[in-house]
């Protein structure tokens, strides 16, 4: 009997609290009207679509004929049975590892570099870094610098310098391909997160650093550690998503550089072979794994290294 | 490097000049490595044939010229579709895609920072969230929604997704966070004023800094957009796929190709030059708390 009426009320007291909450929506009836349009169109355009991939990746869809349910036959397939698929996530990860790091690293030490600086010469040295990244196409001038006859510069100068007597095919020669793509990468790099690095630094109160000047903090690098890195932690954060999301994205530039696909698939990626198997083969249902696949891992690193930023300085 | 400094007057800062040497020269190579590509462009798009196919190839343009330029524009007169069709596209698609996000974003970003509404949080991040994964990789699902809306092959398939991407969303509502005061809009409140209100007159104002960062980043993102698996019609193609076409146009459109860069890499570096101050300002909020 004691259960029971305390159950009733509890179901009461849920049933109110329910009630309120719809209450207090009613009551920021204008606050879902504000966000409605941007939040409903956010939904189509970003949210969809991931659901959308998620659940075609179960299935054959192929554009023409009724999709069939095909659960994890795509995945299957793309690990045990797709040799140019493991290419890709190979050459994505060693993308991935290396252009990460270093230009969210470069990101933060120019940044930190230039930070005392004067802030007119600040601003000038900002536009130099920052250019590349915002200037659409102008990585193409690598294709000219680095051409494959003798008129490109690197191969004059080599040439010149008696280093090699034939023209390097450097956009079509395996050896070359990845490690020229890993720099033009690196080059437009210096993007959102460098702009959020500086300001972050900026921001920074200087008594703190006077505080610590005091109390016997002896070199730059001390400062660095104790002072700089603990306060801009949420720059950090930010930048490191920025950092990683370019760092998986860049597959545009490899095609525009080496050719679609490269030679022996050598700079082949996962966003290369997503874009094989859906745009051109309209294999969405295996394209849309793939998808998955890229998405999980894009996924995973960012929540790894928020976890890793978390722990600094604790 | 020493002189350059700015902060300290009583304390002095544990600086080694060593340091400040060691920096100087870092910073002096690796802005040699990210200039003098730039410095190329721009040369290359001055250079006269007989320059341009010299050998060996000179950094340096020994006798400047315009004909490139002038080149380029024959080029654009004679396109099948008149190149100020491209540009008109890409201004099109540029300034409404911008303006709608503007006003799509901030007014989302007004009510999740400042009214205090259930399910705010998880809007909030549900767009961090999505700051985390390259558009990209929904390339073939977007396709699929936007042709489903049957809005393949028009200027809404590049400027409707344009108006809710989610960083100008998300550096939005950090920058109300900490910048546009809970009690001034509190007592706007209680003297009567509605949200729409608020958001207009008070909020919009003090967050000047962050919609030109939004404009400017949308701008450019639209700008710099190229070929566009939406659009298959020559005549809705952008500006800058129809400057790809001169790129792609090899040894013989070698000079106008030149010139074709430097005006496309001109309108986003001079928009960012006049900016500068007041993205570094939005970007002072842009911190992600955990």
């Amino acid at each position: 009997m004691a259960t029971k009426k305390a159950a009733k009320k509890a179901a009461t007291r849920e049933l109110t609290l329910r009630q309120w909450k719809i209450k207090e929506m009613k009551q920021n009836k204008i606050a879902y009207l504000m966000v409605a349009p941007y939040m409903i169109l956010f939904t189509i355009f970003t949210v969809l679509p991931v659901l959308l991939s998620i659940f075609l990746s179960f299935t054959d869809f192929n554009m023409l004929e009724v999709p069939n349910i095909v659960w994890m036959k795509n995945y299957v397939t793309l690990f045990f049975d797709d040799d140019i698929f493991l290419i890709a996530i190979k050459n994505t990860f060693i993308f991935a590892v290396i252009v990460g790091p270093a230009s969210y690293l470069m990101s933060f030490l120019i940044a930190w570099f230039i930070n005392e600086l004067s802030p007119k010469v600040r601003a000038v040295v900002t536009l130099i870094f920052y250019a590349p990244s915002i200037s659409g196409q102008a990585y193409l001038i690598f294709q000219t610098l680095f051409s494959s006859d003798s008129y490109g510069w690197a191969n004059a100068t080599l040439m010149e310098l008696g280093i090699i007597d034939t023209e390097i095919l450097w956009f079509q020669d395996e050896t070359y391909v990845m490690p020229l793509c890993i720099f033009v990468a690196l080059w437009t790099s210096l993007g959102t997160s460098f702009l959020a690095f500086i300001a972050g630094l900026q921001g920074i109160d200087s008594a703190q650093f006077e505080a610590g000047a005091v109390d016997g903090i002896k070199n730059r690098w001390q400062e660095l550690y104790y002072i700089t890195l603990p306060n801009m932690k949420p720059q950090l954060m930010f930048g490191a998503i920025m950092a990683i999301t370019g760092s998986f994205g860049f597959g545009g530039i490899v095609t525009a550089l080496a050719g679609f696909p490269s030679v022996n698939y050598c700079a082949h990626t996962i966003m290369h072979h997503l874009e094989d198997y859906g745009g051109q083969r309209y294999e969405i249902g295996y394209s849309s794994a793939i998808a998955v696949v890229l998405f999980a891992i894009m996924f995973g690193a960012n929540m790894l290294v928020k976890k890793i930023i978390s722990r600094l300085g604790t | 490097m020493a002189k350059l400094r700015t902060r300290k007057h009583k304390v002095v800062l544990a600086r080694s000049r060593g340091g400040d040497v060691g920096i100087a020269i870092i910073l002096f190579i690796l802005g040699a490595i990210m200039f003098l590509p730039m410095l190329y462009i721009v040369m290359q798009s001055l250079k006269p044939l007989d320059e341009l196919w010299m050998y060996p190839p000179r950094f340096y343009v020994i006798n400047p010229t315009l004909k490139n330029y002038s080149d380029l524009f024959t080029l654009m007169n004679i396109s099948w579709v008149p190149f100020s069709r491209y540009i008109f596209n890409t201004v099109l698609t540029s300034v409404s895609g911008t303006f709608g996000h503007l006003v799509l974003a901030s007014l989302a970003a007004y009510a999740i920072a400042k009214i205090k509404f259930p399910g705010r949080n998880g809007m909030f991040q549900m767009v961090q969230m999505s700051l985390m994964f390259h558009s990209t990789v929904t390339a073939i699902t977007s396709f699929i929604i936007i042709s489903s809306f049957k809005m393949l092959d028009t200027y809404w398939a590049i400027i409707v997704p344009a108006w809710c991407s989610s960083l100008g969303l998300y550096l939005m509502k950090q920058f109300m966070d900490t910048n546009v005061n809970d009690s001034v809009l509190e007592s706007a409140r209680l003297d009567g004023a509605g949200e729409f209100r608020c958001y207009w007159t008070i909020a919009m104002p003090m967050v000047k800094p962050a919609w030109l960062t939004l404009i400017i980043y949308s701008f450019q993102g639209l700008w710099n957009a190229g070929a566009s698996t939406y659009i298959h019609s020559e005549q809705l193609k952008s500006f800058n796929y129809a400057i790809g076409q001169i790129l792609a146009g090899g040894v013989k459109r070698a000079g106008a190709s030149g010139a074709a860069q430097v005006i496309m890499m001109l309108v986003p570096i001079s928009v960012f030059v006049i900016s500068q101050s007041n993205i570094i300002e939005t970007m002072g909020s842009s911190g992600m708390k955990d």
